[in-house]
């Protein structure tokens, strides 16, 4: 399913993580998975939270930088080869993956990766056609 | 010296060349280019009323965007044919300013220069490595044809690849360099780097002919004591003519302008006015035997002081104290020409939107360097990096071909480029001339 990701621009210096996230802490916003992304002078920061609206609001009013992207979620048996079988229904319809990441916690005894593609729709269709079953995993997101 | 007749010429015999060839000049700009016959016809002016030098108030000023405006050949007051060479700023379109030269324009440009050489010491059997950029720019060209004009032999290295430059000096026995004063301590650092073994006081070198953008004393001593030389200033800028508009002599306390060439006034910057001779105030140039290209009272933005004494080099002709500042906010970086201006057009050029910037820029080893960071907001933002990665090298890319410098870009957070009174603060310059 698509998911909203949270995309926050920071400076690549101390303390600029830290006061990105005092205030999505101070608003309750609870993140269920972060990544970062580096250049020599800034990183991106990517993460998935509950209310990734109030998130980018909290965020903008406080004057960083922010956007929200759709992402894809796709729920995963945790067994050996499980990830490259996913991988394969993408290269199969050659759809780039353009960057991705794993969520911390399982959802009982599945993973969660989340896959950023330039387009979104094409990828949901491509796994749609190998037989993955997106829509049932729709609930599991979110909160 | 290389005209012995005009450069010791008593006071009042160059007083009276100079009417004569402002007349001429005055004239001449007035009745074969539109521009000037425009300006002077909504101002009033006619050339009959120039009769003294204490007319020369009443005759308007041409600026840089007088220039701009006439993008590429407006001011040129003789046909095409007789143009033979043709110098420009960098910039874009709109920015950019174009000089142009007839055949007596080359030479007099290149008598010029012989004079600053002469001056420097220099005769028929220098070896004058010319290091600066052959092209546009009036620098390579200036030096060269100066060279060659004094019967020396000019080496048109053109700027950049020091290990080029160290062992030409040393190959062919050049005994001046002509660069920019902060690349002359770029080659001071590369020696001490790179080649230790490279003795330059075992070379011919002994003069370094350094100019195109402001350096002071300090600076000279460092270049003198670096690299064992005499280190003398050379001053010009390409809407006068190029180097050679004036130049320092053994005595190293101000340049000699040639007068007989080129009229200098200080002006109030902010008034215009005249001021007496001895006062700091901008300089303005007018030409008087140029044909292509008459700048007629140019403000050249350059902050310096005219003044007259027994030179001990026995020169008559008027010396300007060195320049360091400037009346308005144009940088020279690496000896090129910016405005903070070209650098914002550059920038709404790559993203459509006026970003908050600021430019920073300071001195790593002997060379200047310009950061230029770029607040990141919604519209410039994405989530993934190569998209930004992306913009800061377009950026660049850009600054590179437009302004034809370097530029680190740094993409910084919102709001952190401080503002005073709601207006960025454009420039750091924590250069110390």
């Amino acid at each position: 399913m698509k998911v909203q990701q949270l995309s926050i621009f920071l400076e690549n210096k101390p303390g600029h993580l830290e006061n990105a996230l005092k205030v999505l802490a101070d608003r309750g916003i609870n993140i269920m998975t972060l990544t970062i992304a580096e250049a020599s002078d800034f990183g991106i920061v990517r993460m998935i939270v509950n209310k990734p609206d109030d998130a980018a609001a909290a965020l903008r009013e406080n004057q960083f930088t922010c956007s929200t992207t759709d992402v894809l979620a796709l729920e995963l048996d945790d067994t050996p080869g499980a990830l490259l079988k996913a991988l394969h229904a993408f290269s199969k319809h050659n759809l780039n993956i353009e960057y991705m990441y794993a969520f911390t916690e399982k959802r009982g005894d599945r993973a969660v990766m989340i896959f950023r593609f330039d387009d979104i729709q094409a990828a949901i269709k491509s796994l749609s056609s190998e037989g993955y079953n997106i829509v049932k995993n729709i609930g599991i997101i979110g909160a | 010296m290389f005209n012995k007749e005009i450069e010791s010429m008593p006071l009042a015999k160059m007083r009276e060349l100079q009417t004569e060839r402002l007349k001429w000049s005055i004239r001449h700009a007035y009745e074969n280019n539109a521009f000037y016959r425009k300006k002077y016809d909504a101002a009033g002016f006619n050339p009959d009323q120039f009769k003294s030098l204490d007319d020369m108030k009443r005759v308007p000023f041409l600026t840089k965007q007088d220039m701009r405006d006439n993008y590429p050949f407006g001011l040129f007051a003789v046909p095409m044919e007789k143009v033979v060479r043709v110098h420009s700023s960098s910039g874009t379109t709109g920015n950019a300013t174009v000089v142009g030269y007839t055949k007596k324009d080359v030479d007099i440009f290149a008598e010029v220069v012989a004079r600053c050489l002469v001056a420097y010491g220099a005769g028929e059997k220098d070896v004058i490595q010319v290091a600066y950029g052959y092209g546009l720019f009036t620098g390579g060209l200036g030096l060269h044809y100066g060279a060659e004009k004094l019967g020396a032999m000019a080496v048109p290295i053109s700027g950049g690849n020091t290990e080029r430059q160290l062992m030409l000096i040393r190959d062919f026995g050049s005994t001046m360099l002509a660069c920019t004063p902060s690349y002359a301590l770029n080659i001071a650092d590369f020696i001490e780097k790179k080649k230790p073994d490279f003795d330059m006081r075992k070379t011919k070198l002994r003069a370094g002919i350094l100019g195109a953008e402001p350096w002071s004393e300090s600076m000279r001593k460092e270049i003198e004591t670096r690299l064992g030389i005499e280190a003398y200033d050379i001053y010009g800028l390409s809407e006068v003519i190029g180097p050679g508009v004036s130049g320092e002599c053994s005595a190293k306390s101000g340049l000699h302008v040639h007068e007989d060439h080129f009229y200098v006034e200080i002006i109030d910057p902010d008034t215009g006015e005249i001021l007496p001779e001895g006062s700091k105030g901008e300089i303005v140039y007018t030409t008087i035997t140029k044909e292509a290209f008459p700048g007629i009272r140019y403000r050249s933005r350059d902050i310096s002081r005219l003044y007259r004494e027994p030179c001990a080099c026995g020169r008559t002709l008027v010396k300007m104290e060195k320049v360091t500042g400037r009346s308005d906010d144009m940088l020279i970086i690496r000896g090129v020409n910016v405005f903070p201006s070209q650098i914002e057009s550059v920038l709404m050029e790559v993203e459509g939107t006026e970003p908050h910037y600021q430019i920073i820029l300071d001195r790593k080893g002997a060379m200047d360097d310009l950061e230029v960071k770029v607040e990141v907001s919604e519209k410039l933002f994405s989530d993934e990096l190569k998209m930004l990665e992306g913009l800061t090298k377009n950026i660049s890319d850009r600054f590179r071909s437009v302004l034809g410098i370097s530029a680190r870009v740094t993409l910084v957070e919102p709001q952190t480029i401080p503002r005073s009174e709601g207006k960025a603060v454009r420039v750091i310059d924590k250069r110390k001339i």
